[in-house]
């Protein structure tokens, strides 16, 4: 027997995930740089949004065409991988179809797969034809050119050639499709391969069986530098997302403690720090690079796959702003990557120069927005873009006093009359007499 | 129209069920004005125990806070608690969902706890107790919107108490394709009503305007002043004054009557 198929096989299985695990874990520390955010309260809350929104893809179908093949595609992912299991053992153990001691379920089984594999080609066509053909606008946005607008194409025929390799393996396999249980789609690619000898088609056979399982060991290694990362991260990051109603805004601890010192008159302004306080330095206000940002945010980040559902529901995007929601992600995201290997190539980060305000989100952006959570209750992930505007607005005022000028003025008027707008306090009942 | 302030209420010994939150443009914007005189005829009629805090109400920070300037939220919010609490408020009934939505949400962790209400919900109790009755025949034959200000609707999944009070008016309702939980924001929010917008090709207001002009209403019926505003300017933007007015609910409730 020739063991070297098996030796090659176990090879390219263990760089496949072992890349896969490295990378991994390169998500994760970049991940943890965020600040920590207590978001482990109310388990079963949080479960039943991961099962309903993730799992059961309870938000996807709110635009019913894209929802529904998405959902097809999704089931299609998700059942067709179990023929991995058989690949898998096949390849080690040098077996065939190994799994068909099972008999008359193995075919149902095949068939099933061979079923979905048929409507994932179709459903992934329609998404093609979606993006390419009706160029639906919120595939062309500005942010959506070069890498991203490409990104998506990859997925697409990624997802179709390895649909078609696994029909081509299944026609080609004489013993199979003989037996002529589980074929229901490959046995119309027969006639296709009928002149061909029996020695061509074991080759094809080998040669689509082979090429299926290293474009999913590749497909597996290129999630990490996609947005299809969301197959995995959606599950985290709902279960991790928001519990609280959306117009509830965190207010900032360091913050709260600051006003109370300011509000209680026994505090001494001119007392020095406490013993070992001295030098420690005062909490920065808002966010201005990744890092600032907690992890949930960061989480959003690598979730965010790019679909631009909150981009089109957005008030100020719709109106010509410079504002995209989704942008902000991939924005943020882009960033953290940027920092990352930074990290990966110094040991530790080093100052860049650079920061996510400004180099990569401007504050045209950030004060287009209305906070009006459209973003928020359209992504089909629960990604919330809306927290990191709120928090890069907090820098640019608290720490750089870079409101727009209109906005100073409204604050002023907050601290000196309690309203925005310049009315004396003392005048506030007069609608009672007017 | 009586309208007690809660100091006078103190002197008297007296404590009202309920607290007005008037809000800044309720207390100060002309149009504004006229829908806090409307729900206090409303609070009037149904005889509901209230009072307002007059000159000691102040802004309860939620434009700074939308703003990113949270140092001036907490010192609002953190006086705006201490006066409350010192007068033992524990229901507060608002016109402004904004207002709404920072007392009810954001005061909690500082130590102001509160139950909470939009007005509307508050007039639909008055009227599921039987202490308000509306006779309908006033508006028949109006179509009216209702355009969801995005701090009751998806901010706080208030989306039914106004509808129902519109519905109770005998009005046809007719809802814009964006509505609810997909309703088109006004523009105001996020203390973008007190700044020009930024650069772009349109206006939200104006957006939202047309939104509700393809439904072809008589009235736009709204929940917050704010919205009032920018849907006002909106109907005047796109000249259709004579054809279109907004409204607020409580506006539409108290007209009813002629109170």
């Amino acid at each position: 027997m020739n063991y070297l198929d098996n030796l090659i096989f176990a090879i390219l299985l263990t760089l496949g995930v072992g890349f896969f695990v490295k990378n991994i874990k390169k998500i994760s520390r970049n991940i943890r740089l965020g600040k920590d955010i207590n978001r482990t309260d109310n388990k079963n809350a949080r479960l039943k949004n991961m099962m309903m929104i993730a799992l059961g893809q309870s938000k996807m179908v709110k635009r019913p065409i894209a929802g529904i093949l998405h959902i097809v595609v999704y089931i299609g992912f998700i059942i067709i991988n179990i023929e991995v299991i058989e690949i898998i053992i096949d390849g080690l153990f040098g077996t065939h179809r190994v799994l068909r001691v099972l008999g008359g379920f193995y075919g149902f089984l095949i068939g099933a797969f061979e079923i979905l594999a048929f409507l994932v080609l179709v459903s992934v066509s329609i998404f093609w034809i979606r993006r390419m053909v009706l160029k639906i606008p919120r595939f062309w946005n500005k942010e959506m050119k070069g890498f991203p607008k490409n990104d998506a194409l990859y997925i697409l025929y990624f997802e179709m050639i390895l649909m078609s390799l696994f029909l081509v393996m299944n026609a080609t396999d004489v013993p199979f499709q003989q037996i002529n249980s589980g074929n229901p789609i490959s046995q119309f690619l027969v006639p296709f391969f009928e002149n061909f000898n029996v020695i061509t088609l074991f080759y094809i056979e080998r040669a689509a069986w082979w090429l299926h399982i290293i474009g999913i060991l590749i497909f597996l290694n290129y999630l990490y530098y996609s947005k299809h990362l969301h197959i995995l991260l959606a599950f985290p990051n709902t279960y991790f997302a928001n519990l609280h109603p959306k117009g509830q805004l965190d207010n900032l601890e360091a913050v709260t403690n600051e006003v109370k010192l300011m509000m209680d008159p026994t505090v001494d302004p001119f007392a020095a720090p406490p013993e070992g306080e001295e030098n420690t330095i005062p909490a920065k206000f808002g966010a201005s690079d990744v890092t600032d940002l907690n992890w949930v945010q960061l989480l959003n980040a690598y979730t965010c796959t790019e679909c631009g559902r909150c981009t089109s529901a957005c008030p100020a995007n719709q109106t010509g702003k410079e504002l995209s929601p989704r942008a902000i992600m991939m924005k943020t995201r882009d960033r953290l990557e940027e920092v990352g290997a930074n990290i990966d190539k110094n040991g530790k980060f080093i100052a860049d120069g650079k920061e996510l305000l400004n180099d990569y989100i401007t504050p045209q952006e950030l004060w287009a927005c209305t906070t009006c959570n459209a973003c928020v209750e359209e992504c089909p992930v629960s990604i919330d873009p809306l927290s990191i505007i709120i928090d890069m607005r907090r820098y640019l005022v608290m720490e750089q006093s870079a409101a727009p000028t209109e906005l100073n003025g409204m604050m002023t008027n907050i601290e000196n009359n309690g309203a925005p707008w310049q009315y004396n306090q003392m005048d506030r009942l007069n609608w009672k007499n007017d | 129209m009586n309208v007690p302030t809660m100091s006078e209420m103190m002197a008297q010994g007296k404590q009202p069920e309920v607290l007005f939150w008037v809000g800044c443009a309720g207390s100060f914007d002309d149009r504004a004005k006229k829908i806090t005189k409307a729900f206090v005829k409303i609070l009037n009629k149904a005889q509901v125990s209230f009072a307002v805090l007059g000159t000691e109400e102040s802004c309860t920070g939620d434009p700074a806070k939308r703003a990113g300037n949270e140092f001036l939220f907490q010192m609002q919010a953190m006086t705006n608690i201490e006066v409350l609490n010192a007068y033992e408020i524990k229901k507060i009934v608002t016109a402004c969902p904004h207002c709404f939505n920072t007392l009810k949400n954001e005061y909690p962790k500082l130590g102001g706890n509160y139950e909470v209400l939009h007005h509307t919900e508050l007039i639909k109790s008055l009227i599921d107790e039987g202490k308000l009755t509306i006779e309908g025949g006033k508006y028949k034959g109006e179509k009216i919107t209702f355009h969801d200000p995005c701090y009751l609707g998806r901010a706080n999944d208030v989306y039914e108490a106004p509808r129902e009070l519109i519905k109770k008016l005998e009005v046809e309702l007719v809802e814009m394709k964006r509505c609810k939980s997909n309703g088109l924001c006004c523009g105001a929010g996020g203390a973008q009503m007190f700044k020009e917008p930024e650069k772009g090709t349109m206006d939200i207001n104006v957006m939202r305007t047309n939104d509700a002009i393809k439904v072809q209403p008589t009235i736009i019926a709204t929940g917050c002043p704010f919205c009032n505003t920018m849907m006002t300017d909106g109907v005047k933007a796109t000249n259709k004054e004579d054809s279109i007015k907004v409204l607020d609910i409580a506006e539409l409730i108290a007209n009813t009557d002629d109170l």
